[in-house]
């Protein structure tokens, strides 16, 4: 049943140190907001799962909170690398991490196969590919109805998954629109999902009724964070800061001005800050 | 008719672009390929159905996109799906006709590296990694490949099967259960390349105006093979050249100062 929760306590309350973790989002909704809570309460030795870990988990492995990352594209969109995470693995600063790295569609299937109580992902996949060379993870199987050999790679399964999404109801019904991602996915395969949200309704009976909706009964904890996306965006409310993602190029380039950022931007302040940002785009 | 000058890279995308149709339904990677498509249908091709991986089908933008998923790519577009469905159904599902990749690194067999320059686990350069683009390579009907040239992207080896494309040539495909065509075009800033029909080697059969062979050469990591006549590919029109810089200002405006191509 969702409880509604101030951002720090249902950090506090769901993730722990050590625990495998996804901060989902593709492009949209990504849940920033909900990280740097986790930054400032410096929760380590994480295992971050992600298709696409961009800025968000760059700040994540540049302040030291990864052991290892689960990907399939480490870049920032449109932009460049992702430089915190390049430090990360070609010199082990400010700590060395692993990574399983994967192809989108083997990240699609096996957040669909952990939503779906299944062990595994069963997709074709990986055909004349290097990453099942350097990847224990992937491995084959071989379909018994026609004899073809498909890519399989164990399911997710997160302790939690964060997601952002619009709108929640009183009831803590979620709900998600514009590009989905994998959200809904990633929170059914996890153990406990925290949800930020733009804005909390009544209910939601004068929207369209195929709107992707996660029941109350599926989330874990709500709470309200206007602009929890940013520099990602919200559908509806804001749009992308492709500004600030392309300044990150800038800042993460440089280790000391990275961290004096993270101070100003993140560690000294509160949720509260992301609602001022999002003002105007 | 006289035409106003061009870049190589606005060749390169005009050209690119050149080679799609209305009938086509497009995996588009961002960058180059980006502007290609959406130059192909703003101009010859406005049925083409582009689809994205953040899962917008049939999407139209006004504005070349930054990242993969920015907001444009779904309000226009003609519906967006979850990202499991777009792999499951859509591209796995054999739905989608033509992969337009770029490459960091490519070898003549057009078999592509995103993943790291040097060794995996003590990589050179680190890069982005493959996303999408292994099973782009295998589950659409063929695969469009556009880079800019130079020797260290053009190798005769590449460090890293991110997307394998014809593998070591002739019929690695087929040896493999692979039954899509992979790789039937690349386009580069100097000419237009098409594989061999029979060792499936990329071989140049455009140059574009004013280049010469000496250049292609001088620019590719592998001994470049020219098909026996080599056409010169036609300049841009002015249409095609206003489109592309049309896209390209407005993309500058609403990305504050970055082109996305």
């Amino acid at each position: 049943m969702a409880k509604f929760q101030s951002l720090r306590e249902a950090v506090a309350e769901n993730l722990r140190a050590g625990d495998t973790v996804a901060f989902e989002g593709f492009t949209h909704l990504i849940p920033h907001a909900a990280a740097h809570e986790a930054i400032r309460q410096g929760i380590g030795d994480l295992t971050l799962i992600r298709m696409t870990p961009d800025i968000v988990y760059d700040q994540l492995v540049g302040m030291g909170l990864a052991k290892k990352v689960v990907f399939s594209y480490a870049g920032n969109p449109g932009v460049g690398l992702l430089r915190r995470m390049r430090d990360a693995i070609e010199n082990g600063w400010p700590r060395a991490i692993e990574t399983v790295e994967h192809s989108h569609a083997a990240m699609a299937n096996a957040y669909e196969a952990g939503a779906a109580g299944l062990p595994c992902a069963v997709f074709r996949g990986y055909r004349g590919a290097g990453l099942k060379e350097v990847n224990p993870d992937i491995r084959s199987i071989v379909c018994p109805f026609t004899g073809e050999e498909l890519a399989a790679v164990p399911s997710h399964r997160p302790d939690v998954t964060f997601i952002h999404a619009q709108k929640a109801s009183r009831r803590g019904d979620v709900l998600v629109e514009g590009i989905v991602g994998v959200q809904k996915e990633a929170v059914l395969a996890a153990k406990r999902a925290v949800v930020t949200v733009e804005e909390i309704v009544d209910d939601f009976e004068d929207l369209h009724p195929n709107l992707c909706v996660l029941p109350h009964w599926t989330v874990t904890a709500v709470a309200h964070v206007p602009g929890g996306a940013h520099p990602s965006y919200a559908h509806g409310y804001y749009g992308r800061d492709n500004a600030a993602y392309l300044e990150w190029d800038r800042i993460s380039a440089d280790r000391g001005l990275f961290t004096r950022w993270m101070k100003e931007n993140v560690l000294d302040v509160g949720p509260e800050a992301f609602a001022a940002r999002v003002r105007g785009l | 008719m006289t035409v106003s000058a061009f870049t190589p890279n606005e060749m390169m995308t005009i050209a690119a672009s050149r080679a799609l149709s209305s009938d086509d339904v497009c995996f588009v990677g961002i960058g180059a390929p980006s502007a290609a498509c959406n130059v192909a249908r703003l101009t010859h091709a406005p049925g083409i159905t582009l689809i994205y991986e953040s899962g917008t089908i049939g999407t139209a933008p006004d504005v070349l996109p930054l990242s993969i998923g920015d907001g444009e790519l779904c309000e226009t577009a003609l519906t967006t799906v979850s990202v499991p469905e777009m792999f499951r159904y859509w591209l796995q599902g054999g739905r989608i006709s033509i992969g337009f990749l770029g490459a960091a690194q490519l070898d003549r067999f057009g078999n592509i590296n995103t993943t790291v320059i040097g060794d995996y686990r003590r990589p050179k350069v680190r890069l982005p990694g493959g996303g999408g683009a292994p099973e782009i390579a295998t589950s659409c009907r063929k695969v469009f490949i556009t880079m800019k040239q130079s020797t260290r992207g053009m190798v005769e080896k590449i460090d890293f099967f991110t997307s394998f494309g014809h593998g070591e040539g002739g019929d690695h495909r087929r040896r493999l259960g692979i039954e899509t065509e992979g790789p039937a075009l690349l386009v580069t800033d100097l000419a237009v390349w098409k594989p061999d029909p029979e060792t499936k080697e990329f071989t140049v059969v455009s140059m574009h105006p004013g280049v010469t062979r000496g250049q292609v050469q001088e620019t590719c990591g592998w001994k470049v093979r020219f098909a026996d006549r080599v056409e010169e590919t036609p300049p841009p029109t002015e249409l095609e050249l206003a489109t592309l810089r049309d896209l390209q200002a407005r993309t500058e405006r609403a990305h504050g100062g970055k082109k996305g191509a």
